[in-house]
């Protein structure tokens, strides 16, 4: 299997924040053939186990979150629609038109529906859609509806890949799956080198809904260091520079208070070493990933962030440059194969 | 139960103040002859079934209640004050209220252009003081209030300004009281303080007690009022809930299939609760140390966080039938 | 007293390392033990660990202040930037600061009055109006002396007139200053006080060093608002200049533990010390992340009032942080008597 099946099938594939069950399936199958153990939590997040060397062996931690945004029945209108909810933050005016999939008691086909323009009247019209506008279309009677679908059904958007020119796809869920085939990327190359560290990949769960199965993924494990993979935002027309990263120029290594200074700059180091291109940027506070939680685990741990850049987040269209990912495996490989006791014992203590 | 919810809507206990709740609920835990009682630093109590930590339930009901604490104390006697919890200012010109010591006060407001511009600093509490000594005789800053509302009954129906969440408190303890000796695994009972200003008390009691699962036990919205604010499929006097979801938690598909089950097999009425906004303890429960796979049971209640809380005698009878079968149940 | 020179010192959130490295010589001039973790909190154990190890006392003060960071390079050579922690934004225009670690002088500008519409010099700069000008010919120019990432802190001289005194970063370097004065006093017993980091962006230090310790209580120093000022309603003022430490009921972050309370107030009362209540309910301190930890920790926060909290020219009252001081030194001496 290559990065870019991987890819395909993690994120055609269905799980919401809060119910990763299948898509944890999917991921764990594909690790399996490099690693040591696999195994689940509490919360469900997986958690990938690759032995290294040493004795005592470094901790290490790469997580990258593998719930993708999506929506929860609130209630079933009398004719047979359904109301909802979000699980997780989304753009609101992407939604009208979209293909969805709910989880009832089979996979139903759906879109999401809105008024037509000459309905909408007066102010309604010049703004953007509210929740209660919304509603979830299954063309089915309403019988059919309350027979196969009830109240909590979880509902995920419905797209397939798109290969478009050079190395650049587009789909859903790339925020953060595309980590996860990020993940899966490194422990390949990691099957090939020595290492001293332990390296422990985390698939995590709910990230969207508030970093939550990596605070107890990160709690649990109790690395001594942990580096989140996820995305960040990809240039497009009218984008402030700073607040944007090119495609195709590599992953992007985060600075700031919520990254150890010593993984920064090793991290720039290994990339620099083997030469893999990559940018850098910054963030002036926590930042909105796992690497958040990470950080203020337990006594305290160091945590870094590297970003693979990203367009339209929150679509249906995240748009990206595989061998923007290719380079992020490899940089956390040569990260990790670099890792030793007397690095870890130099974080403690500026 | 009624004689216990009259007792505990009656109870002073505003986040951050929950002794006089807690007292109460110690003497009742008592006289049911529980021995296995705890209080922690921040004031939680803790009761105790059962021997040994293997798969242990947590079943937590807050004991504190939405409140207002005094921050000035104004030349002509009136009083300035802040909200303790999340309060709708719009709910409030005009409420009575009570103070720990037994005074009794007025919210009153300022004349404001736009009635939707209110907030708080346009409120301010009367006590009937003359002037500000009178009114540094009856209260001090610090002090805190709540709802003056006793519980009335409609019908089946109970209201009272306390029923978030001493409605969740009654129903533990009245499963305490029918709960047999032998149990399929051991289970803790706490009553939680903090928990309508983040989940506080949850958060730490929960790190102490390990437990393998946990549960709480709230009051939970309904959308079964004219046109109401969250069109949630939840209703007054159509059972429990089994929540599916609400802002601080997903609770853990395993528990929720559980409960479901659990319920069917007994032929307990329930709903389905999936709540746009709002947490209870569960959302502190399920992220302790390595994280605790959570659910939640809701007793539907209509206007929270008002003086006019209303839940549903049955769906509390029901309430404490599912809470019982489920702990003695093996999960 | 050490308020000038840690009020000078530059240490936004996540770059405290100045701070620290002060603190730290000090500690080491007066054979205290010391530590620091992964996130660049400082520990100081003050005592031997044996006597009152079962108080385990925890004091906190946060090292960091707020301030910017450089976001991007404009090609003529101006910096864009961030706020690091609730910076007010309306104290920003006409600052002088100092940019990254060598302390690039530069200023914050923005459109001259003169050249301003009518209705725009109505509305308040906001960040993106504003630029720091380092005098800079163009980006490369500029790159030359400082980068995208780099932390900005103000330029401001500490000064005392009559009894007041005047800095930046008064939060929370009053706090730090005061814990030293602490540090150097004899105690019965043992305790830790920890300079923490990262507070203004989340009590993010503070969280991790209460895990650490696991105390069984704490007491946070801080500095807190002033805001007895022209056309302020009184019950809008929150503390008052000259009235005494204050006490924190209730903040978003933390409710105060009663006994905390009860006894900070006796104290003060017995050593006939004037104190006053923060009476207002908003904003957070390190009191929250440290209350919260593993089973709950009784915690209080007593803060020197501060007017103009966040912006370049902070002023307290010294006698207000002395008595702060004496009410400090005294809950230490009084628990350790005689437990919580």
């Amino acid at each position: 299997m290559e990065l870019e099946d991987f890819l395909k099938e993690i994120t055609e594939g269905d799980g919401v924040s809060g119910y990763e069950e299948s898509i944890a399936a999917a991921v764990a199958r594909a690790f399996s053939p490099y690693v040591a153990e696999v195994r689940r939590d509490n919360l469900g997040n997986l958690i990938i186990y690759i032995k290294g060397k040493g004795a005592p062996a470094p901790r290490i931690m790469f997580c990258a979150h593998m719930d993708e945004i999506g929506f929860i029945v609130t209630s079933i209108t009398e004719k047979g629609f359904l109301r909802f909810g979000t699980l997780g933050g989304f753009d609101l005016r992407t939604l009208p038109g979209q293909e969805v999939t709910i989880h009832g008691k089979e996979k139903y086909p759906g879109v999401i529906g809105r008024l037509p323009p000459h309905l909408r009247k007066g102010e309604k019209e010049k703004k953007a859609p509210e929740l209660e506008d919304l509603f979830i279309d299954t063309g089915l009677f309403p019988e059919a509806v309350r027979a196969g679908i009830e109240v909590g059904a979880v509902v995920a958007i419905r797209r397939d890949m798109i290969a478009l020119r050079h190395r650049c796809r587009a789909g859903k869920a790339f925020d953060d799956r595309a980590g996860v085939a990020v993940l899966w990327q490194c422990a390949r190359e990691l099957s090939r080198m020595e290492h001293e560290a332990d390296v422990y990949l985390v698939a995590t769960v709910q990230e969207e809904v508030g970093v939550r199965g990596a605070v107890v993924s990160t709690y649990g494990l109790a690395p001594d260091l942990g580096v989140a993979v996820d995305v960040c935002h990809g240039d497009f027309p009218g984008a402030l520079e700073h607040e944007v990263s090119p495609l195709g120029k590599g992953p992007v290594i985060t600075s700031g208070p919520n990254i150890h200074p010593r993984l920064y700059e090793r991290l720039l180091a290994v990339a620099s070493d083997y030469k893999l291109p990559h940018g850098k940027d910054v963030s002036p506070g926590p930042t909105g990933t796992d690497a958040r939680a990470i950080q203020v685990s337990r006594e305290g741990i160091p945590a870094a962030l590297l970003s693979v850049p990203l367009r339209y987040m929150h679509t249906s269209v995240e748009l990206l440059d595989l061998d923007d990912m290719k380079g992020a495996g490899r940089l956390l490989a040569f990260f990790a194969a670099g890792v030793d006791r007397a690095f870890v014992e130099e974080l403690t203590c500026f | 139960m009624k004689e216990w919810l009259t007792r505990l809507t009656a109870a002073f206990g505003p986040a951050g103040r929950e002794e006089e709740v807690r007292d109460l609920l110690r003497q009742e835990l008592s006289r049911l002859g529980e021995t296995d009682v705890v209080v922690d630093d921040l004031g939680n109590l803790i009761v105790s079934r059962g021997k040994g930590e293997d798969k242990r339930i947590m079943v937590a009901a807050h004991m504190d209640g939405v409140g207002f604490m005094v921050t000035s104390i104004e030349e002509n006697g009136f009083l300035r004050f802040a909200p303790i919890g999340g309060i709708q200012v719009h709910s409030l010109p005009g409420t009575r209220l009570k103070f720990s010591r037994g005074i009794n006060g007025v919210i009153g407001q300022e004349k404001i252009k736009e009635q939707k511009a209110l907030d708080f600093s346009k409120l301010f509490i009367d006590i009937a003081a003359a002037g500000r000594e009178e009114a540094e005789e009856k209260v001090q800053i610090g002090d805190t209030a709540v709802f003056a509302a006793p519980l009335v009954q409609e019908r089946e129906r109970f209201i009272a300004g306390t029923m978030d969440n001493r409605a969740g408190c009654a129903v533990l303890l009245e499963t305490i009281r029918r709960l047999p000796a032998d149990l399929p695994q051991p289970v803790t009972f706490v009553f939680t303080v903090q928990e309508e200003v983040g989940l506080r008390g949850a958060q730490v009691v929960a790190y102490r007690i390990r437990p393998h699962f946990g549960l709480a036990v709230d009051v939970t919205r309904t959308g079964d009022t004219p046109e109401p604010q969250f069109k949630t499929a939840v209703s007054l006097g159509k059972g429990p809930t089994v929540k599916l979801k609400d802002n601080s938690v997903i609770c853990h598909p395993r528990i929720t299939a559980l409960m479901r089950r659990v319920a069917d097999a007994q032929a307990i009425p329930y709903q389905l609760e999936v709540l746009e906004q709002g947490g209870t303890d569960a959302g502190a429960i399920h992220l302790s140390r390595e994280g605790v796979p959570t659910g939640a049971l809701s007793i539907p209640c209509r206007y929270i966080h008002t003086p006019g809380e209303m839940v549903d005698g049955n769906d509390m009878e029901n309430s404490v039938s599912l809470l019982l079968a489920l702990l003695q149940t093996a999960w | 007293m050490f308020l000038r020179e840690l009020s000078e010192l530059p240490g936004v959130s996540g770059n405290e390392g100045r701070v620290r490295d002060f603190i730290r010589e000090k500690l080491s001039a007066w054979g205290i033990r010391h530590d620091c973790d992964a996130l660049g909190n400082l520990y100081a154990y003050k005592g031997d660990g044996a006597t009152g190890a079962a108080l385990n006392l925890m004091l906190a003060a946060h090292m960091d202040e707020v301030g910017l960071m450089v976001s991007a390079i404009e090609k003529s050579g101006h910096l864009r930037f961030y706020k690091v922690g609730g910076i007010d934004e309306q104290f920003l225009v006409s600052c002088p600061v100092y940019v990254g670690n060598a302390g690039i002088p530069g200023v914050i500008g923005a459109k001259a009055v003169h050249l301003q519409k009518k209705e725009e010099r109505g509305k308040p700069l906001e960040v993106d109006n504003l630029y720091i000008d380092i005098g800079a010919k163009d980006k490369d120019d500029a790159a030359k002396v400082i980068k995208v990432g780099d932390y900005v802190s103000f330029a401001a001289r500490a000064a005392t007139f009559a009894d007041t005194f005047k800095g930046k970063a008064l939060d929370n370097r009053a706090g730090c200053a005061a814990l030293l004065e602490i540090l150097q006093r004899d105690f019965p017993g043992s305790f830790t006080a920890v300079f923490t980091v990262q507070e203004e962006i989340g009590s993010r230090g503070a969280r991790a060093a209460a895990y650490r310790l696991n105390p069984r209580m704490a007491l946070v120093v801080e500095t807190t608002i002033a805001a007895d000022l022209p056309d302020v309603e009184e019950k809008d003022q929150v503390t008052l200049l000259g009235k005494g430490p204050a006490f924190t009921l209730q903040d978003d972050s933390l409710i105060v533990h009663p006994r905390i309370l009860e006894r900070l107030m006796a104290v003060a009362q017995g050593k006939g010390i004037p104190c006053q209540f923060r009476r207002f309910t908003g904003s957070f301190t390190d009191g929250g992340s440290i209350s919260q930890t593993r089973e709950g920790v009784p915690t209080g926060v007593i803060s020197t009032p501060c007017r103009y909290l966040h912006g370049p020219a902070s002023l307290l009252c010294l006698d207000d942080w002395r008595n702060l001081v004496e009410v400090v030194d005294g809950f230490i001496d009084s628990v350790m008597a005689k437990g919580l």
